[in-house]
C-alpha cells in the first residue's frame, strides 16, 4: 500500500472495517469496541494506511483482521512488545495495541508494566471481560476471587488484578475506563487516548455473554466518573484504589514526555560493535 | 430486551466486588426476555433550533439503527442463524430507507454532520439502536422483531417528547410528523410479530453448548 503525501478526505467509520465478518459470539462486547475503534479513527480523520493495530491471542485479539488498517495478530501476551517495536521503527504510524485481560495482564503482564514505564507514544485498548473466553471460561487475572464455576469451584480465592492502578504506578501517561455498551463514549475516549502523548491505556469493560452472562447487568451499573480526570498521580491512585470499577471516563492524564529513540546516539558503527564482541 | 438471557438467575458483579456463581440454566427451561423500559428523560431533549437540526438528529437515529442491524445480521450469519440474519438485514434496509428518505425530503446530497454540542441520547445510544447484548446465537425471528418493536417504541417516545417540549411551530410540526411515522412503524412491527410464530419455551437449548459445563 502506498502512503500518499496528498491530503486525503476524511473517511467514514465504515471505511475502517474490513470485509471479514467478526466471529465473536452474538452479544459479545467486542463488536461494540470494533465499532468504537473505527469511529475513533474517523473522528481523528486518520487514514487506514497510517494506522497499525497489533494484538496478541484471544477472542478480542482477532480485532486487527476486522479493520482495514495494517494489522499484526501476534503471539500470546506480546502485543505490546510488537507494538513498541513497530512504533519505534515507524514513529509516523498511529499504533494501537489491543487484546483481552488474560492476554494483557497475565501472559503479557510483564510487557504491560514496561510498556507503561517506557511511555512510548501508542494506545493500548484492553477488552476486559474478567474471563478467558476463547479457552472456555477459565478465571483470568481480573476475575473476582469468589466467581464460582466448574473450572474454579468456589472461586480462585485470589485478589483480582487492578489494571488501572498498576498502569498508573508503572507510569502510563493516560488512563481511561470505558464500557462497550456505550460505543459513542468509548469512541471519544479512544480518540482522546490516541491524541494523548505517550502510552495511553483504555480499559473497556466488554461483557462476555457466553461465560459471564451476568455481565449484561453492567449496563445498569456503569456511570460517568463523578469527578473530572486529574493530573495528580497520588490523587488518581486514591480514586482508582477506591472506585468500584464502574466509573467511566478519563481518570488520569499525566505530563510525562513520550519516549524518544534519539536521545543519545553512538558514534560506533555496527562493524565496530562486531569487532568488540569478536572472540 | 435481552433474548439472550439464558440464565434464570443473574447477579450484579461489580468489577472488584465479590462475584458469586450464576445458576446454570436448566435445559429446556423457559427463557424470559427482558424489556428495558424506553425512557426519554426531560433533559434528554436536544437543543434543536430549526427543522434542519431536528432532521439531522432523525437521520443520525435512523442511520445508527441501520448500521446496528447490519452488524447483527453479520453476527447471525457467522453463527449460521440465517433466518434471523436475513430478518436483521431486512430491518437494516428499512432503517436505511428511512434515513435516505430524510435526505431526500431535506434535499441533502450528503448526510448531515453528526449532531454536536455535547448533547447525547438519554440511553447509551440512540433510541432506535439495539443493544449488542440483545443477541443470542439461537434467537428466532420473533426475538428479532421484539427487539425491533422495542426500538420503534423508544423512537416514538423520543419524538413525542420532543413535540411536547418544543415551542417552535415548524420544529414542533416536523417532530409531530416524525412521531406519527414512528407510531406507524410500531403498528407495522406489531402486525409482523402477530404473523411470526412464537418460539418454544426451550428455544435456547443447545445439545452441544459452547459452555462445556452446561
Amino acid at each position: 500500500m502506498t502512503i500518499s503525501a496528498q491530503p486525503q478526505a476524511a473517511l467514514a467509520p465504515q471505511a475502517f472495517k474490513s470485509d471479514y465478518k467478526p466471529v465473536w459470539c452474538p452479544g459479545c462486547g467486542d463488536y461494540s469496541v470494533l465499532s468504537s475503534l473505527t469511529k475513533a479513527f474517523a473522528l481523528l480523520e486518520l487514514q487506514p494506511e497510517r494506522i497499525a493495530v497489533v494484538s496478541g491471542i484471544g477472542c478480542s485479539s482477532r480485532i486487527p483482521a476486522y479493520t482495514t488498517c495494517y494489522g499484526f495478530h501476534g503471539v500470546h501476551g506480546r502485543a505490546l512488545a510488537a507494538a513498541t517495536g513497530l512504533k519505534l521503527a515507524r514513529p509516523e504510524l498511529t499504533v494501537i495495541a489491543a487484546g483481552g485481560d488474560g492476554d494483557g495482564y497475565s501472559i503479557g503482564g510483564n510487557h504491560f508494566l514496561h510498556a507503561c514505564r517506557r511511555n512510548v507514544d501508542m494506545t493500548y485498548v484492553v477488552m476486559d471481560n474478567h474471563v478467558y473466553g476463547m479457552t472456555k471460561g477459565q478465571p483470568s487475572p481480573t476475575t473476582e476471587p469468589d466467581w464460582d464455576s466448574k473450572l474454579s469451584p468456589g472461586g480462585t480465592g485470589m485478589r483480582a488484578f487492578n489494571p488501572l492502578v498498576i498502569a498508573l504506578a508503572a507510569g502510563a501517561n493516560f488512563i481511561a475506563r470505558a464500557f462497550a455498551g456505550d460505543p459513542n463514549t468509548t469512541a471519544a475516549l479512544i480518540a482522546e487516548a490516541i491524541s494523548a502523548p505517550g502510552f495511553s491505556f483504555v480499559e473497556v469493560l466488554s461483557p462476555c455473554v457466553t461465560f459471564r452472562p451476568e455481565q449484561r447487568d453492567w449496563k445498569q451499573m456503569v456511570r460517568a466518573a463523578p469527578v473530572q480526570w486529574t493530573d495528580d498521580a497520588a490523587r488518581a491512585a486514591r480514586r482508582l484504589m477506591t472506585d468500584d470499577g464502574m466509573n467511566i471516563g478519563v481518570l488520569y492524564k499525566g505530563s510525562r514526555a513520550a519516549y524518544r529513540t534519539h536521545v543519545a546516539k553512538t558514534s560506533k558503527r555496527p562493524a565496530d560493535l562486531e569487532e568488540e564482541f569478536r572472540i | 430486551m435481552s433474548p439472550a438471557r439464558k440464565k434464570t438467575t443473574t447477579r450484579r458483579t461489580p468489577a472488584r466486588r465479590p462475584a458469586r456463581r450464576t445458576a446454570p440454566p436448566k435445559k429446556g427451561a423457559a427463557v424470559q426476555l427482558r424489556l428495558v423500559a424506553a425512557t426519554v428523560a426531560a433533559q434528554s431533549a436536544p437543543p434543536i433550533k430549526d427543522v434542519a437540526g431536528l432532521m439531522a438528529y432523525a437521520y443520525a437515529l435512523e442511520a445508527e439503527a441501520s448500521e446496528r442491524y447490519s452488524e447483527f445480521a453479520d453476527a447471525m450469519e457467522s453463527h449460521n442463524n440465517r433466518e434471523v440474519a436475513e430478518l436483521f438485514r431486512k430491518l437494516a434496509r428499512i432503517e436505511n430507507m428511512h434515513a435516505e428518505h430524510i435526505l431526500e425530503e431535506m434535499g441533502w446530497t450528503h448526510p448531515p454532520a453528526p449532531p454536536t454540542g455535547g448533547w447525547r441520547w438519554e440511553g447509551l445510544e440512540g433510541p432506535e439502536t439495539a443493544d449488542y447484548t440483545d443477541l443470542h446465537y439461537l434467537m428466532q425471528p420473533y426475538h428479532a422483531l421484539q427487539i425491533a418493536l422495542h426500538n420503534e417504541k423508544r423512537a416514538e417516545a423520543f419524538f413525542k417528547e420532543l413535540v411536547q417540549k418544543t415551542p417552535s411551530g415548524k420544529v414542533r410540526t416536523a417532530a409531530k410528523q416524525m412521531a406519527d411515522e414512528e407510531t406507524e412503524h410500531v403498528r407495522l412491527v406489531e402486525e409482523w410479530l402477530k404473523r411470526t410464530p412464537k418460539p418454544e419455551s426451550d428455544w435456547a437449548h443447545d445439545p452441544d453448548p459452547p459452555r462445556w459445563s452446561d
